[in-house]
């Protein structure tokens, strides 16, 4: 259930050196997700989940992604 | 502009902290909604809450005043500071008070009282103009 997800993130990060989906309630709608990128470095926590939430956009429109958890990180 | 996202732009200028969520600062009805505002309560700060619940409309009118799609939204000093993860984070970094202290001073640790408010509500009358 996470591959879908996993997929759009490494769409939007395909430098990321971290990426992790995890399924937290084994219903295939609460996910978490951790990102680590440099396209983080420099940007607010706030502008760096909202590269995610864009990335997830039709998940989330769409009623599949039910609640979301982030965790971001730029490279240093 | 919409009236309603009118009023809550009003609403989210006129409140030093404030939290959008599902329920009240008594009972909120979402895991997240509740750690924002235990995260916002671990540092001692009050704030004023929204139950996003009430009309649905008023969800999708925040959304596209603060460009955030989800519930909870926190902010302070009229900036979106962020859902309940980055609250959580920057309550446990520090990073919560730093950015309380550089939006309102250092007025919010005088404490006050934790409500629920409607996006009609008349000015906090306990609110210390400078």
């Amino acid at each position: 259930m996470t591959a879908p997800i996993e997929n759009l993130l490494r769409q939007a990060f395909p430098d990321a050196r971290e990426l992790n989906v995890v399924d937290r309630t084994g219903g295939g709608d609460h996910f978490q997700v951790s990102v680590v990128s440099p396209r983080f470095n420099g940007l607010s926590l706030v502008q760096q989940h909202r590269l995610v939430y864009d990335a997830l956009a039709a998940p989330l429109d769409d009623g599949t992604i039910h609640e979301l958890r982030i965790t971001t990180r730029g490279e240093t | 502009m919409s009236e309603l996202r009118e009023q809550i732009r009003e609403t989210i200028e006129r409140e030093p902290v404030i939290a959008f969520v599902k329920g009240t600062h008594q009972q909120a009805y979402c895991g997240n909604s509740e750690r924002a505002m235990q995260a916002l309560r671990s540092v001692g700060a009050s704030f004023a809450a929204v139950d996003v619940l009430l009309d649905p409309a008023i969800r999708q009118e925040l959304s596209a005043l603060s460009n955030w799609p989800t519930i909870p939204q926190v902010f302070v000093g009229g900036e979106l500071i962020g859902g309940a993860d980055i609250v959580q984070e920057l309550a446990a970094s520090g990073e919560l008070e730093a950015k309380l202290d550089e939006k309102l001073g250092g007025e919010w640790r005088n404490g006050g009282e934790e409500r629920t408010v409607a996006l009609s509500q008349s000015p906090n009358p306990f609110r210390v103009v400078p």
